[in-house]
C-alpha cells in the first residue's frame, strides 16, 4: 500500500486532475502538470494514450488519438514524467488500458513507475476479477492498483472495497467519461457501503466539470476527479492552454476546499 | 482453468460498470441452455423461421475439377438473412427477451450481423440499434437501408478507423450507458466471457448438423473442415463438434488482404501477438507499444484486428491451423465458385473456398472436406465489380 495517498493526497479534501500525455506535445504536458500543481491539484492522473479507449467519451478519446498521431509512446510518457520529476514531487498515477501495460511488460513497466515515483495505476478494463494480472508485480514496486466502483456495482462493493489500495475511484454515472449536466446516482449510499469495510479514501469521477459539482462530490466523499473538462481546455487552447488550465484547477480546488 | 478461459486466453476485461451485467448474463445463459422450454422455442425458430437444418451440398463439379478429396459445402448462405449470423442472433435475442430486456444493440462490419440482429429484433418485438463504422456504411449502403427497413436505427461510427473494431468500441460504450433494459448481441466468438462460449454454443449447430450429414453421406468423418476467420464465429461453429475427432483437420482462413508481408492485412494469427482488447485476452494485430493496428481486408466481415480466444487456444495447442488468404485469391475463388457451382458466396466465405482450392487436389479421393459457406454474396457483387474495374449503374 503506497502511503502517499493517505498521508499526502487525501490529507484534506482532494482535487484530482487528469490529462493525456503528449496532448498536444510532451513539453506542454510537463508545463500543464506543473501549472496544475501550482494551482493546488493534489494528485495528477497522467493518461497513457490508447488507440481504443473503451471507457472514454469523445473528448478524451480524441486527445488520445491526437497524442498518438503526434508520436506519443509509452517510453515517451516515461520521459515526460522524468522531466516532471526534475522539478516536482507532486503525487502521480497513470491512467490507461491494460494492453499498453501488458505489451510493455508488467515487470519493466512497474519498475519504471517506481523509479519515477508514480504511486498508482488506474486501468478501466481491468476489473477486480482481472487484477491478478498485475497485482503481484505492481505491489513489488509499491504501485497501487486503484479499484473502481460503478453505479451498478451493488453486491460487489464490499468485495472490491475490502481489497482496495490507494484510493477508490467511484464512477459517478453510467456510460463513459465526459461532462454531464447532473449526476443522479445515489453516491452517498455507495460511499456508506464502502465506509463499512474500509477507511481507504474514495474520490468521485466521471461527468464533473463545474466548481459546484466538485464541491458536492467532495462533500460526500474524499475528493473529486476531473478529466474531460481539463482536456477540453487543452484541446481549445493547445500549447497556450497553461493559464486557462491554472485558473480552472484553482477554481476547482477552491470549491473542493469548501466541501 | 476457469470457465472463462481457453488456456491463457479469454477472461472478462471490461469496465466495472458492466461486470454485474455480464455475470448476470452468464447465470442466465447457464440456466436457459438447460431449460427445455427455451431450447424448444429456439429450435422452432431455427427450423421454422431460419430454415435449418442447412444442407450439406456435394460440390461434384468442383470435386472433379480439383481432382482430389470430395468437396462438400455447408450451406449457411441459405439461412434466412443469408448467413450463419442468424444462428447466434436468434439464441441471444430470445434469451434477452426472457431476461426482460426490451432493447438490443449490436456492432456490424459488412452488415450481416446487423441485418440478422435487426431481423430477430423485429420478429421478437425488441427495440434495435446497430453501430457500424462510417467506412462500412459507405461500402455497404444497401445493408444499412435493409436494417432500417427492419425497424432498426443505424449509427455510423466516425471514431478511430471507422470500421468494425470502432463499431465494437461504440456498442460497448453504449452498453455501459444503458445496461438495465439493453442486451448487447455480440456477433462473434469474441468479447468478455460469457460471449465467446455462448456464441460458440449457438453456432455449434453448424458442426452438429454437418457431422451427422457427412457420416450419412460418406460413412466416415471428413479429412478436413475449412472456414474463414475474422472474429471466428462461423469457424468456431463449424469446428466445434469435430474437435474431439482428432483425424479431422480444422483449418481457419484469415484475411491476408494485399499480403501478410504488407501493412494491408487482417491476419491475426500470422501477424498478431498476445494482448488484451475488447474484453478478452487473445491475439491481436498491434504495434510495438500495444496500440491496436489498423487492419485491412476486401471483406468487411474479416476486417478485424483480433480473433476469438478459443481459436487462439486451438492455435496454441495445434488443434486447428490458421492460414492466410489474400484479397486476390478470395476474389478468384468467389468467381470460381459462381462459375463452377452456380453459387455466389460471401467474399468472407470465398477465403475458405480459396484455401480449399490449394489443398484439395493433393488429398486422397476417398476422403472428403467440408467448406463452411458462411454467407451469400449478394452484398459483395458491387465491390467485386469495382475490384475488377467494372462499372455498374444501378
Amino acid at each position: 500500500m503506497n502511503r502517499v495517498f493517505k498521508e499526502k493526497v487525501f490529507s484534506e479534501k482532494a482535487f484530482i486532475a487528469f490529462l493525456t500525455a503528449g496532448d498536444p506535445t510532451p513539453q506542454a504536458t510537463v508545463e500543464f502538470v506543473l501549472e496544475m500543481e501550482r494551482a493546488g491539484a493534489d494528485l495528477i492522473e497522467i493518461g497513457i494514450p490508447f488507440s481504443d479507449p473503451m471507457a472514454e467519451g469523445p473528448v478524451i478519446q480524441e486527445a488520445d488519438l491526437r497524442a498518438l498521431s503526434g508520436g506519443m509512446t509509452t517510453d515517451k510518457v516515461f520521459s515526460i514524467v522524468e522531466e516532471i520529476r526534475r522539478v516536482s514531487r507532486i503525487p502521480l498515477v497513470f491512467m490507461t488500458y491494460l494492453n499498453p501495460v501488458f505489451y510493455y511488460g508488467y515487470e519493466p513497466f512497474f519498475a519504471r513507475c517506481k523509479e519515477l515515483d508514480v504511486s498508482g495505476i488506474i486501468i478501466p478494463d481491468a476489473p477486480y476479477e482481472e487484477h491478478f494480472e498485475i497485482s503481484d508485480v505492481a505491489e513489488k514496486y509499491d504501485v497501487d492498483v486503484i479499484s473502481m466502483l460503478a453505479p451498478t456495482s451493488e453486491n460487489r462493493i464490499k468485495m472490491i472495497a475490502e481489497k482496495a489500495q490507494g484510493f477508490i475511484y467511484l464512477v459517478s454515472s453510467m456510460g463513459v467519461t465526459g461532462v454531464r449536466g447532473e449526476i443522479t446516482t445515489d453516491l452517498r449510499s455507495i460511499v456508506a457501503a464502502v465506509r463499512e469495510v474500509t477507511d481507504t479514501p474514495v474520490a468521485v469521477g466521471f461527468g464533473i466539470s463545474t466548481p459546484q459539482q466538485a464541491q458536492d462530490m467532495a462533500s460526500l466523499s474524499d475528493g473529486a476527479i476531473v478529466g474531460s473538462a481539463i482536456v477540453k481546455l487543452i484541446a481549445q487552447y493547445g500549447q497556450q492552454a497553461a493559464p486557462y488550465v491554472y485558473e480552472y484547477v484553482k477554481g476547482m480546488k477552491d470549491a473542493v476546499r469548501k466541501a | 482453468m476457469g470457465a472463462d478461459r481457453y488456456g491463457i486466453h479469454g477472461g472478462r476485461y471490461v469496465p466495472e460498470t458492466l461486470m454485474n451485467e455480464i455475470i448476470h448474463l452468464e447465470e442466465c445463459y447457464e440456466f436457459y441452455k438447460k431449460d427445455p422450454e427455451f431450447n424448444r422455442e429456439l429450435s422452432e425458430l431455427l427450423c421454422k423461421y431460419a430454415g435449418r437444418p442447412s444442407i450439406l451440398y456435394y460440390a461434384e463439379k468442383m470435386t472433379r475439377d480439383l481432382g482430389g478429396a470430395k468437396v462438400y459445402l455447408k450451406r449457411e448462405d441459405l439461412n434466412h438473412t443469408g448467413s450463419h449470423k442468424i444462428n447466434n442472433v436468434l439464441g441471444q435475442v430470445l434469451m434477452a427477451k426472457k431476461m426482460g430486456k426490451t432493447r438490443v444493440i449490436a456492432e456490424t462490419g459488412a452488415g450481416q450481423h446487423g441485418v440478422a440482429t435487426a431481423t430477430a429484433a423485429a420478429l421478437l418485438d425488441m427495440e434495435c440499434e446497430i453501430f457500424m463504422g462510417k467506412e462500412d456504411t459507405d461500402r455497404q449502403a444497401l445493408n444499412v437501408y435493409r436494417m432500417e427497413l427492419l425497424g432498426a436505427k443505424v449509427h455510423a461510427v466516425t471514431s478511430g478507423t471507422m470500421t468494425l473494431k470502432d463499431a465494437v468500441n461504440e456498442t460497448m460504450k453504449e452498453w455501459t450507458n444503458r445496461v438495465e433494459d439493453t442486451h448487447y448481441v455480440i456477433g462473434s466468438v469474441m468479447g468478455p466471457h460469457p460471449f465467446p462460449m455462448m456464441v460458440r454454443d449457438f453456432q455449434s449447430i453448424i458442426s452438429k448438423e454437418a457431422r451427422e450429414q457427412i457420416l450419412e453421406y460418406e460413412g466416415k468423418l471428413p479429412a478436413a473442415v475449412i472456414a474463414c476467420v475474422g472474429g471466428g464465429s462461423n469457424a468456431m461453429g463449424a469446428f466445434y463438434n469435430f474437435i474431439p475427432d482428432e483425424s479431422v483437420r480444422l483449418i481457419g482462413c484469415e484475411a491476408a488482404g494485399r499480403g501478410v508481408d504488407t501493412d494491408k492485412n487482417a491476419a491475426t494469427i500470422a501477424n498478431g501477438s498476445l494482448g488484451v482488447f475488447h474484453g478478452m485476452k487473445s491475439y491481436f494485430c498491434q504495434n510495438e507499444y500495444g496500440q491496436i493496428a489498423p487492419v485491412y481486408s476486401i471483406s468487411a466481415g474479416l476486417d478485424y484486428p483480433g480473433i476469438g480466444p478459443e481459436h487462439a487456444h486451438l492455435h496454441d495447442i495445434g488443434r486447428a491451423q490458421y492460414v492466410p488468404v489474400t484479397d486476390d485469391e478470395a476474389v478468384d475463388a468467389f468467381e470460381y465458385l459462381a462459375k463452377t457451382e452456380g453459387i455466389i458466396c460471401a467474399i468472407e466465405s470465398a477465403h475458405a473456398v480459396a484455401h480449399a482450392r490449394k489443398i484439395v487436389g493433393s488429398m486422397d479421393k476417398n476422403d472428403s472436406v467440408i467448406i463452411c459457406l458462411s454467407g451469400r454474396g449478394d452484398k459483395d457483387v458491387a465491390a467485386i465489380a469495382r475490384y475488377r474495374g467494372v462499372k455498374i449503374y444501378e
